[in-house]
């Protein structure tokens, strides 16, 4: 050890005034929480508009936003594979800005990341009219292997198969997993050298130990997670900043936690780079230069508003394929907030006033990804103006606190929509999801493919009877699953080896305990419509019409059924259910590194690409209609409202599903209430019912129908306008058509 | 009631089992009450359209709304002419309406709201409407609201309205020939009623819809602003622009929607009949 971190600490004054000795002894960032924050149970009275800096910034930074909506990309770098250190230090204002720091050198430009695969990379660059670097090229394909080059030295025929069926699609074996949130906040508490010095002293405890293959693996990520904390040090010294020591004044600290962020988004094209719990920890630091006397209010909004101008702008270099699935460009720089202790104290301080604040301030935007931890018992301040902001802005989702804190505890936060983990103790491997209504085809045909005919689950009889007989397809359907279940997790755990080989998140890892809980996040699709058709199944009749060949094309549904949505136990069952049978198939199958299968019901926007991979199915939906997002029920399906719509999906346990179960509900504003209060009071109200009833997660898009046309019609008088899909938002404007009218037609939850 | 500050929520009332008032129970039993008493002994049926859950449109906070069927008004905007016709709507028990709404109360009362009777015409079937408002209110312990035109409001016996801790009554005209043209029948029976409810003192927020040249001559609406605000028990006043979203309903029908070529009314029309009701003290929204 070169330096000794509690003594930098005290010379520069960086503790003063903090309360609490734990966290001082061992990393420990929720005991510094807990010791140090200041509830704030008040209203957002005490809030400031943006600056003439903040406004000047943003505006200039906006211009940029037209070409990039409309080519695409704005910038790519395509000769420099993009490391911690990899580019100079870039600004959009160096005079004007007060937290500095970009992923390449000028703002929006992407860089190349070629350690998830080279593929990726070129067929991006084409696809915007690049043409790749022929040093680089040959660097990655002759001399550096990839994470996707050794994850298809490993795939079996079986997995090509069902990933090229659409069966199980998003598989992170091209590019980076994400997922995974470094604890960012340990960077400004505790300064990069202790941090290092804590490494150094893991590094020993594992020299003493015999050298396996876990040993030798958890040796190698450590020397790996030291080199990237030195580089970390040493890009921050490139903009002027040492960072050695701790976070002394309240923008050092956001200083110094964004650099932490900015190195792991500089080096890892995750798939979500989320930013975590951070509230309440800015907000002890920036109430102590305002108790100090060192900062105004505006002064704190406007460092928060800095900040997120910066994740605002987080830039990846991803293909149109890739678009397709995760449409608009999303980066899920998702921010956790509020929430509640687990002394009772709510977790909300002022800081998270003003991080909703900035959709204000610098209008509204889909990222950061803002994501309020609710609990009926946050405080009514609190919740009014979460809600108002809601309604504004529709870029705000709601997951439920008295769900998560119970298993994760209260420095809990979300990565990427619904993906609950404790920070900097727990990690995810990120595992896409498999179509559970194209299995269910594939169960009434023998594993053959609706649309192709080919045999791509091998070993399965097709049911051969006029109509669907429910016991029949019910085993039948089982048995698929339970293939695909282990076909999934044999996939995932090729994937997850390979990254950990080729593309390991080392700035992330660095900022994690050395022993900490990775979860194996296994995900479906489809859900609504493979309910709807074994409803159908069951309380209908479902004539089978099948080709020539045998094969089963369409369906015929006789009489009625009861469809998911409806607060219908007939159908609500079948839900509950199919999710709880499928976790079950997954825990049957050991998962890489020892991970806890878990599994999230979202689909993000790829509802629109499996829905067009999906043929006929026995519930009425025709071939390549869009799939329902994540848990929603199926579309114009659930007739008695939104409430009732949620109170379904609510019936899914969070135990069967603990990474997640995403809903999304679009009302017209007149469908909360007459005046504005009365829309806050209202959607305050569902908001805390739907937390009762045991609802996990809920978008609210406040939008009329009539906004949306237009924004469609006249892109350009719309540039901010931000919808919720799934888990994330979006600029509406940055949907493909189809995506946009698909927004559209899903049930306006309005009525007359 | 003023437009409240602080934190907003739907009436705490709301969120309590509701208790009826001291001194809104009549002193003697109404005629039909006892006749409601004894149908509860057996089934109680009723012919119901349609259920659904609702935020801030059917009274205060998210509500389980029962559509009833039948209606003896024609209104000419009416938005749900698919409810007029009592045949057309599902025999249905009491039982299950009930059962229905109970799925949805922790949610309600953790949301702020209640159970609210809608239509069509609710007292067209007093019997099953007193059945279900008594059993929202005691059985579930939710608030319950009654949206009523009052035209058929004599059929409700005092029973009833005790049980009712909302009434959203909708006066469509002040203008007795207007009224006629709207409806296709008088007004007196609502006027009646609206009086009725204050003497019982029971709550009600009046219900307006401004038609562009049918409803919103000014002595239309002075006239309903200034009997609102005599009543004394008139919480709040709705002022609802005309809308056309329930024309493809009039077509499915086979009936012609006479109002197809009325526009909206424009946000300051609505702002100014708003003024009026205001300037008799009474809380438009």
């Amino acid at each position: 050890m070169t330096t000794q971190p509690t003594e930098v600490a005290r010379d520069r004054g960086a503790w003063d005034r903090f309360r609490g000795g734990l966290w001082r002894d061992a990393i420990d960032v929720r005991d510094f929480i807990q010791q140090n924050y200041t509830p704030y149970t008040g209203d957002a009275s005490f809030l400031t508009g943006p600056t003439e800096r903040t406004e000047a910034v943003w505006r200039r930074l906006s211009a940029l936003f037209p070409e990039e909506r409309q080519y695409g990309v704005y910038d790519v770098d395509v000769s420099t594979p993009s490391a911690i250190t990899a580019f100079p230090p870039g600004y959009i204002d160096k005079e004007k800005e007060l937290i500095v720091g970009l992923q390449t050198d000028v703002p929006l430009k992407r860089a190349i990341m070629p350690g998830g695969g080279w593929r990726m990379v070129e067929a991006a660059l084409r696809a915007y009219h690049y043409r790749p670097d022929e040093r680089i090229k040959e660097i990655y394909t002759k001399y550096r292997k990839t994470h996707n080059d050794g994850v298809f030295d490993a795939y079996t025929p079986e997995i090509r198969a069902c990933r090229s069926a659409g069966l199980i699609t998003g598989l992170p074996d091209a590019y980076g997993r994400g997922r995974i949130i470094g604890d960012y906040r340990r960077v400004a508490l505790y300064g990069v050298d202790r941090l290092i010095a804590d490494k150094q002293q893991d590094k020993e405890h594992l020299n003493s130990q015999w050298a396996t293959d876990e040993v030798i693996r958890d040796r190698e990520e450590t020397a790996e997670q030291i080199r990237a904390l030195r580089e970390l040090r040493e890009m921050a010294a490139g903009y002027g900043y040492d960072i050695a020591g701790p976070a002394v004044t309240a923008r050092e600290a956001v200083q110094w936690l964004y650099f932490g962020y900015l190195a792991a988004v500089k080096e890892q094209n995750g798939a979500a780079m989320s930013i975590g719990r951070i509230d309440a920890f800015l907000d002890i630091y920036l109430q102590r230069d305002l108790d100090r006397g060192l900062l105004t209010e505006t002064g704190a909004q406007e460092l928060i508003d800095d900040f997120v101008i910066k994740l605002r702008i987080v830039r990846f270099l991803r293909t149109p394929e890739y678009n397709e699935l995760y449409s608009g460009d999303p980066t899920w720089v998702t921010w956790s907030l509020a929430g509640i202790g687990e002394d009772g104290r709510p977790l909300v301080t002022r800081t998270a006033f003003r991080a909703l604040r900035t959709l204000y301030n610098l209008g509204p935007a889909p990222e950061p990804n803002l994501t309020v931890f609710w609990s009926p018992r946050l405080p009514e301040g609190f919740k009014s103006f979460a809600a108002k902001v809601a309604i504004d802005t529709s870029a705000l989702q709601f997951e439920s606190d008295e769900l998560m804190r119970p298993k994760y505890g209260d420095d809990t936060a979300i990565a990427c929509c619904v993906s609950a983990m404790a920070m900097g103790r727990q990690m995810q491997f990120f595992g896409a999801r498999v179509n559970v209504a194209k299995a269910l085809l594939y169960a009434v045909n023998g594993g053959r493919d609706e649309n192709t005919g080919e045999l791509v689950v091998p070993g399965f009889q097709p049911l051969t009877g006029e109509y669907l007989d429910y016991q029949q397809v019910a085993a039948a359907y089982d048995a698929m699953l339970e293939w695909l279940a282990k076909t999934y997790v044999h996939a995932l755990n090729v994937i997850h080896y390979m990254h950990d080989k080729y593309a390991y998140e080392r700035i992330e890892m660095a900022l994690h305990d050395r022993e900490v809980l990775r979860t194996m996040a296994c995900g479906i699709a489809g859900l609504s419509v493979a309910v709807d058709s074994l409803s159908a199944i069951r309380h209908a009749r479902v004539k089978v019409i099948r080709d020539a060949t045998g094969l089963a094309v369409d369906y015929e549904v006789q009489g009625e059924y009861p469809a998911f949505g409806n607060n219908d136990q007939r159908a609500d069952t079948l839900a509950e259910q199919l999710v709880h049978g499928f976790m079950a198939k997954l825990r049957r199958h050991p998962a890489y590194r020892n991970a806890v299968h878990t599994q999230s019901v979202l689909t993000i926007t790829s509802n629109i690409v499996y829905g067009k991979k999906t043929g006929n199915t026995p519930d009425g939906r025709r071939a390549g209609t869009p799939f329902a997002p994540g848990a929603n029920p199926v579309n114009g399906r659930d007739r008695h409202g939104y409430i009732a719509s949620s109170l379904s999906v609510a019936r899914i346990s969070y135990d069967d599903a603990e990474d997640g179960i995403s809903l999304t509900n679009t009302i017209t504003p007149d469908a909360l209430g007459r005046t504005e209060e009365e829309r806050i009071g209202n959607l305050t109200g569902v908001l805390d019912g739907y937390a009762e009833s045991n609802g996990f997660h809920m978008n609210v898009n406040v939008l009329d129908e009539a906004m949306l046309r237009d924004a469609m019609a006249h892109p350009e008088n719309h540039p901010q306008l931000t919808i919720r899909v799934s888990g994330y938002a979006v600029n509406f404007v940055r949907l493909t058509r189809e995506q946009q009218l698909d927004v559209i037609n899903r049930t306006f939850h309005g009525r007359l | 009631m003023p437009p409240t500050t602080g934190p907003v929520r739907p009436p705490d009332r709301a969120r309590r089992p509701a208790h009826p008032r001291p001194g809104a129970r009549p002193a003697g039993p109404h005629p039909a009450a006892t006749a409601a008493g004894a149908a509860s002994r057996r089934p109680v049926t009723g012919s119901v359209h349609s259920w659904d859950l609702s935020t801030g449109v059917d009274g205060p906070g998210t509500r389980f709304v029962a559509f009833l069927a039948g209606c003896p008004l024609s209104c000419l905007y009416c938005h749900n002419p698919d409810t007029w016709s009592l045949r057309r709507g599902t025999r249905t028990g009491a039982d299950q309406v009930v059962a229905e709404a109970a799925k949805y109360r922790t949610f309600i009362r953790a949301a702020g709201g209640g159970a609210t009777l809608s239509g069509g015409e609710p007292l067209l079937q007093p019997l099953f409407a007193g059945e279900l408002l008594s059993r929202f209110k005691h059985g579930l312990g939710l608030h319950t609201a009654l949206d009523t035109s009052g035209f058929v409001g004599a059929r409700a016996p005092d029973s009833l309205l005790a049980d009712t801790d909302l009434v959203l009554l909708d006066i469509k005209s002040w203008d007795r020939d207007t009224y006629r043209r709207v409806t296709g029948r008088e007004l007196a029976p609502t006027l009646a009623f609206a009086r009725r409810l204050a003497d019982l003192g029971n709550e009600v927020w009046v219900r307006f819809v401004l038609v562009p040249g049918l409803t919103d001559a000014p002595d239309n609406i002075e006239g309903v602003a200034a009997f609102a605000a005599s009543l004394g028990n008139v919480s709040r006043v709705d002022v609802l622009p005309f809308h056309k979203l329930g024309a493809a309903k009039w077509e499915a029908l086979g009936k012609r929607f006479v109002l197809a070529g009325t526009p909206s009314p424009a946000p300051e029309q609505v702002a100014a009949a708003r003024a009026r009701f205001e300037a008799h003290g009474l809380y438009a929204v």
